[in-house]
Order: structure tokens, then sequence, then C-alpha cells
């Protein structure tokens, strides 16, 4: 194992770079990252999309959601790669072919995540704010919102390992992420496919590990003042019974 | 100041406010009183357009709330309103919950906002809370910043939607010596509660509401020493039994 390492470190982490495009870890970490980055916004304004109260902007986003839903990231990835170019006519590449698919699928989910959020938060608190004359778009954005994201954040970082373990489909279709060049080291030393690819999944783990740290560390910290204290039931406070 | 002209309110088949006309004047203080189900925090939460109404016209100094295209956002920002449920925006502190309005309607730099806030705080006795949040303050004390977040607006009439029903009995005091003061203030109040206690002292107008209908409107002392209404007299009676929280 530690043979592969020193001979295909390099290879691993970064693919041809600089000789050649830039692969491996370091694409893996860019795609995902990128995909993260354009999904999180376009998820919320779907999501806000689908609690709209004009018709017009809630159904066909809806209709989109269940559309998108309904079919496996595959169907989304070769969909962009060969469906896409015939009606534009530009034939795109596969990083930013895989990133649309990406951010078009995780979008969609998140969507949901932030219209459960949304839904979950009292009523009463979209209401107050309405009642001190908050407009729809700034109750959302100063009081309903805050508190989803905050509830949602658990579902959110689920669907962002999701999408961190999803980018390895860009394989399917020639990226040279990481478990491409995985498969390439892979061949070239075809005798120890256990340690390959427990090394990939090693660095998968990793990845996904260290986005749920952060994600917790997060968490406590804004949970820190918000969050009710313990607060002694009346019951079992040490008083005297005034009916005894 | 505040004009019902025959309004009528369904929840799917139930009558929920039935003709009601009522006029409610500059610098009166109105309670609403009556059983359960009996269309009062309907009535007072169609002021402020929380809920439709579907025939009638309801209006502030004049101008119709219920009107098609009226900036509705604009009426709110001077009505203030305060719940059971208090509503405090849980994820701001209290100075916050007091600024964000100001600052987001009355176009209030964030100084002003803050100096307002911790004024109003002071007067309902919370200065000391300003930095704290919501969860970390009692269901009274919650109530008084709910009510200075409302009052950062500078609303010239206030409403209450059973203010004090949601708390425990020793803290129901404090909120409603911070309401006697903005009566003493000189401010329009609508008032839903069942502190009958209340309406006797401060109330210069008792509306009784049964089904829908506003069945007795009378000054407190009538009210209480000579109801009219037979559903009135039930009603007084019932909240005087020495099993019920009343007078």
């Amino acid at each position: 194992m530690i043979d592969i390492i020193q001979t295909y470190w390099l290879y691993f982490l970064v693919g041809q770079f600089p000789n050649g495009p830039l692969g491996g870890l370091a694409l893996t970490v860019l795609l995902a990252a990128l995909s993260l980055t354009l999904a999180l916004p376009a998820g919320i304004a779907l999501g806000l999309a689908r609690v709209s109260p004009f018709r017009a902007i809630r159904w066909p986003i809806t209709g989109l959601v269940y559309l998108v839903r309904g079919v496996p990231l595959l169907m989304v990835i070769f969909w962009a790669y060969f469906f896409l170019p015939t009606i534009t006519g530009v034939k795109t590449e596969q990083f930013s072919t895989m990133l649309m698919a990406l951010v078009a699928f995780n979008a969609v989910y998140l969507a949901e995540i932030v219209r459960a959020g949304i839904v979950g938060v009292a009523r009463g608190q979209f209401e107050s704010a309405r009642a001190l004359g908050l407009g729809w778009w700034r109750a959302m954005r100063w009081v309903v919102l805050p508190q989803a994201l905050r509830s949602m954040l658990p579902s959110l970082v689920n669907q962002f390992a999701s999408t961190i373990k999803d980018t390895s489909l860009g394989y399917i279709i020639g990226l040279t992420e990481v478990s491409f060049i995985a498969a390439q080291i892979n061949t070239q030393v075809f005798t120890h496919a256990t340690q390959v690819y427990l090394l990939l999944a090693l660095t998968y783990f990793t990845l996904c590990y260290s986005l749920s740290r952060v994600a917790y560390v997060l968490e406590k910290r804004l949970n820190r003042r918000t969050a009710a204290p313990a607060r002694v039931p009346l019951s079992i406070e040490p008083t005297t019974n005034p009916a005894a | 100041m505040i004009q019902f002209d025959n309004v009528n309110k369904w929840y799917g088949n139930y009558h929920a406010l039935v003709d009601v006309s009522e006029t409610i004047a500059q610098g009166e203080v109105v309670v609403v009183c009556g059983p359960s189900g009996s269309g009062k925090s309907t009535l007072i939460r169609t002021i402020n357009r929380l809920e439709p109404i579907d025939s009638g016209t309801i209006s502030l100094h004049g101008a119709d709330i219920h009107a098609r295209g009226v900036d509705v956002n604009q009426f709110r920002s001077h009505i203030g309103f305060v719940f059971q449920q208090f509503n405090l925006f849980p994820h701001l502190s209290v100075l916050q919950n007091c600024t964000l309005a100001p600052v987001a309607l009355r176009g209030l730099k964030p100084a002003q906002a803050r100096d307002k806030a911790l004024a109003l705080l002071e007067r309902v006795g919370l200065a000391a809370k300003a930095d704290a949040f919501p969860s970390e303050l009692s269901g009274g004390q919650q109530q008084r910043v709910a009510i200075a977040r409302a009052l950062a607006m500078e609303p010239p009439v206030m409403l209450f939607d059973e203010p004090t029903s949601a708390l425990d009995p020793e803290m129901v005091g404090e909120v409603l010596m911070v309401m006697r003061d903005l009566v003493r203030d000189g401010m329009t109040l609508v008032v839903v509660t069942h502190e009958m206690g209340f309406a006797r002292e401060v109330a210069h107008r008792v509306l009784f509401m049964d089904q829908g209908r506003i069945l007795e409107r009378a000054e407190p002392h009538a009210f209480f020493n000579a109801p009219q209404h037979p559903r009135a007299k039930q009603f007084l009676a019932d909240i005087r039994s020495p099993f019920a929280r009343g007078d």
C-alpha cells in the first residue's frame, strides 16, 4: 500500500496537472465546493418559490421539483451531457456539464429541505412579523428563514455529504475526478484493487466527516445563546403546596 | 378612528362575524369579552387584516383597510398588535426584536432605533434585559418585550389579543401594569381579555360578544352591575362562579 501511495500520490491529488488538466482529489473538492455554493442559494430560491403565495410561481416550480426528484442523478447527467448540446449546439466539457447536473439536482432536493424548514417555523412568527408591517419577503428574510435554516442544518449537511459523493458519477462521462483517477491507478497496478479502492473510500469518508464536524461546531455556536435554557418545571420546584 | 360597517366573516359554513358594526373613538379603551368561540379574537384580527373579511368594511381614520390594492403593510405598521403567545423572534436579542421593524420600515438609523428601543424597554421595566434572548425571559417579561416591540413603531392604536391568557397567574399583573400605563398616556386600545378586573378598572367601554355578534356595549360599571342581555348575564355569572377565574 505504501508503495502505491509513494508512486501515485501526486497523480491521485491533482491528476496530470500541471502537465495536463487538473484532476484527482483537487478536482473533486473543487466540483463539490462549487456545486454546494451554487446549489444552496438556488435551493433557497426554489424553496421560497414552493411556499410563494403566487400560483404562477408556485406551480411551475413544484412541477420542476417533482420532475427532477423522480429521475436518477445519472439520468440528469446524461441529459446534460448528451441531450443539452443537441439543443444549444454547444458541446460542453465534462466539468461544467457535471457542475450543472449537480447544481440542478441538488437545488431541487435542497428546495424541499428549505420548504420543510419554513413550514416548520411556528405560524405565529410569520404572523407577528407581518403584524409589524413587514412584507412577505422581509418577514421571510429576517424572521422565518433564519430560524428555518437553523433547524434545517442537519438535513442540509446530509444533502451536502451526498453531493460530495455524487461527484464520483463524473466518472461515467470521463471527468478525471478522484474516482476516475483511482480507476486509472487500479489499471496500472492492477493487482492491488483492494488497497486502491480502500484509499478512495477513506478519501471520501474524510471529506464527508470533516464537513459534518464543521456543521456540528456551527450548530453548537448557533444554539449557544438562543436555545431555551433548561427551566425547572413548576411541579418539582421546592415550594410549599398552598392547597395542603 | 376604527369603524366596522356590517362586517361578516365565514370560516367555511361557520358564521364567525355576523353584521358587526361598531365605532371605536380615538383615545378610547375598549375591552372585548365573551365566551370562547364568540368571535372576539377574529374581530380584533380583522382590524389589521390578519383575517380577511367576506363583506362589509373596516376603516382606520376613514381609509378602508380591506380594500383591494391598499398597502396592507403601511396600515399594519400603524397598528400595534400583541399576541397571546408573545411571538417574539427567538433568534434575535430583546433589543433586536424591538429595532427590526423600525429600521426596516421607518428608515431609522440603527443607533436611533437602539436608543428608542432602550427607552421603551425602560418603560416596560426591562432595559436590563436588552441583550438577553427571548428564551432567557419569563412569560411575563416576554409579553412586556412584545408590547415594547409593537410600541417601537409608534402606532396610534394598540390591539391586544388575550395578552395574559398564556401567562402563569403571578405574571399577569406585570403585563396589565404596562397596559395601564398606555391607557394613562391616552392611547387607543382594543383589548380582548378575560381579565374582568382590568376591564372594570381601565376600560371606557366593554363589548360583549357571542356567536359572532356584539350583543352588548356598555360602560364597565353598567355592564358588570346591570348586564342587559341574557347571555351577558349568564357569562358574568359563569366567570364569577368560585371555580372560574374572574374578578
